[in-house]
């Protein structure tokens, strides 16, 4: 469980995030959803350490991580997985060594073990064939996917994706939504991810937290999205007139 | 104040770099990638440019000795005692910020465009530490074997011009180029080497790491760390001629 706590964060003069509270739980996919720009990267950046918030807290299972000293921000990190919005694989490793480079940096496991593990993770998430290639030839859903094998190689209990289908077809954002979900579930792990894709919300979102221009706006799951109040949130959801569709069809019923 | 605040910036940057490895072993294995990559690959341009230069110092030494009492001796000597103070240390410096340099920023500046610095941070690594110690040290180290090889074939260059344009024989400019030599000298250039290995490879790791935006900045990015390096190259041969002299 992560929870945060009246969180403030600005740029020089501007301000990014404004008094942002929420908690998310272990073992659910927690949505952080608004407009490109509202500042959903900011945040989850800000949870996870590269960047210092002005003010507020951030609790990982109760340990406070604002108050925490360099050295145990560093032990901390090793229980975190993250996948960054292009996947941010190390270009001059093949896919294997990408996800093998956790362990060699930090585990004292023998070589074995460690391929093990990694082809382990690589199966977890589809990939058998690939192994030796370099990042630059393989396509954006799968760079994607090892960016995945290589956050949870280490077992983490906390996982953080940003925009994890931005740019990919909708069946690849699909394969990869069903992929963090069940690793969410399987694994028992908290995670958090950004998202402005509508279909993502409906099918992954156990808990929802709506930003607009900094501000927290609304939260709540799924089923509630569909019939917010929320002004700003209606407009972000019904953009797709699909949705619009979706809800009067249910009212009907 | 924009230079000041730069300058805080880099030692605040060296003081993360300078921090205990977190895996020794990945740390020589990535220093020795780097001696490879930024070292080993640099031999040939080293090599071509100072047979070039050694060759045309030859001939300005023999074309601008008109007094024909000097012995031609001395034109061997003249490109011998050029390369070992100035050349091959602080010209070769000037070309190596370029090309090693530039390599640097835009290597760990794309690195840092595409949040694979953020990846390194997130997992628990030391990514000032990780990226940038290994090729300071691998350019230092590398440095003085550059300094040698480019002293060598500096004077392979003007004992194939030299005598080609007639201007010396072989005999003369070999005896020229072993001719009250000075081995202070060349202490005097190694020392300088290490201090520019290290300006090269901490500048411009400094450019690389502090990028914000994309490609387009990761090239002025490259640029601004070659002029950079090449200023401070040129203070500190200044300040080190005035201390080692
Ligand atoms: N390093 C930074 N410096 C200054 N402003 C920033 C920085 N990072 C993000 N911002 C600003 O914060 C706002 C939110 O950005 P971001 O979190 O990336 O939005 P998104 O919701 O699309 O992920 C934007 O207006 C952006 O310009
Ligand atoms: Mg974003």
């Amino acid at each position: 469980m992560i929870e945060i706590k009246n969180i403030y964060k600005s740029f020089d003069q501007k301000e990014v995030l404004k008094n942002i509270s929420m908690v998310f739980n272990q073992g659910e996919t927690n949505l952080i959803i608004g407009r490109s720009g509202s500042g959903k990267t900011v945040l989850l950046k800000s949870i996870v350490g590269l960047h210092e918030v002005d003010s507020g807290h951030i609790f990982y299972d109760n340990r406070d991580f604002t108050l925490m000293k360099a050295k145990f921000r560093k032990k901390l990190r090793q229980e975190m997985g993250m996948v960054f919005q292009g996947g941010a694989l190390f270009d001059s490793m093949t896919v294997e060594e990408n996800v093998r480079f956790p362990l060699d940096m930090f585990s004292t496991l023998s070589f074995a073990e460690k391929q093990k593990q990694v082809d382990f993770c690589l199966e977890r998430v589809n990939i058998s064939d690939s192994n030796k290639l370099s990042p630059s030839e393989i396509s954006g859903g799968m760079k994607k996917r090892v960016a995945i094998a290589r956050a949870i190689v280490m077992n983490p209990k906390y996982l953080f994706c940003d925009e994890p289908n931005s740019g990919l077809d909708p069946e690849t954002s699909m394969v990869i939504d069903e992929l963090v979900h069940s690793i969410t579930v399987d694994l028992k792990i908290t995670t958090i991810i950004n998202t402005h894709d509508m279909n993502s919300v409906m099918e992954i979102g156990d808990n929802i937290l709506f930003i607009s221009e900094g501000e927290m706006c609304w939260e709540g799951n799924r089923k509630e999205i569909l019939q917010t109040e929320n002004q700003q949130l209606q407009e972000f959801v019904f953009a797709n007139k699909q949705y619009q569709k979706i809800r009067d069809d249910k009212i009907k019923e | 104040m924009h230079i000041f605040n730069q300058t805080g910036r880099y030692f605040a940057l060296l003081l993360r770099v300078f921090s205990r490895p977190e895996k020794y072993s990945l740390y020589i294995k990535q220093t020795f990638s780097e001696i490879d990559n930024l070292g080993v690959k640099s031999v040939g341009i080293v090599a071509i440019i100072s047979v070039f230069m050694g060759g045309i110092m030859t001939l300005q030494v023999a074309y601008n000795m008109t007094n024909p009492l000097l012995p031609t001796t001395l034109i061997g000597l003249g490109n011998r005692d050029s390369l070992i103070l100035e050349f091959s240390s602080t010209i070769m410096g000037l070309i190596m910020a370029g090309k090693i340099g530039s390599n640097i920023t835009s290597e760990i500046g794309s690195m840092k465009v595409t949040e694979q610095i953020d990846s390194l941070e997130i997992m628990g690594v030391n990514s000032a530490s990780y990226l940038i110690l290994p090729k300071i040290i691998a350019v230092v180290l590398m440095f003085p074997f550059l300094y040698i090889l480019s002293v060598f074939f500096g004077l392979i260059g003007g004992m194939i011009v030299g005598p080609a344009v007639g201007a010396v024989s072989v005999t003369d400019y070999l005896n020229g180029i072993q001719s009250s030599f000075t081995p202070y000298y060349v202490t005097f250039s190694l020392i300088k080497c290490l201090v520019f290995g290290f300006l090269i490879a901490s500048i411009s790791a400094f450019f690389g790491y502090t990028v914000e935006g994309g490609a387009f900045d990761v090239g002025s990015a490259s640029t601004r760390a070659v002029v950079n390096t090449n200023i401070l190259i040129l203070v500190w041969d200044l300040i080190l001629t005035q201390l080692l002299f």
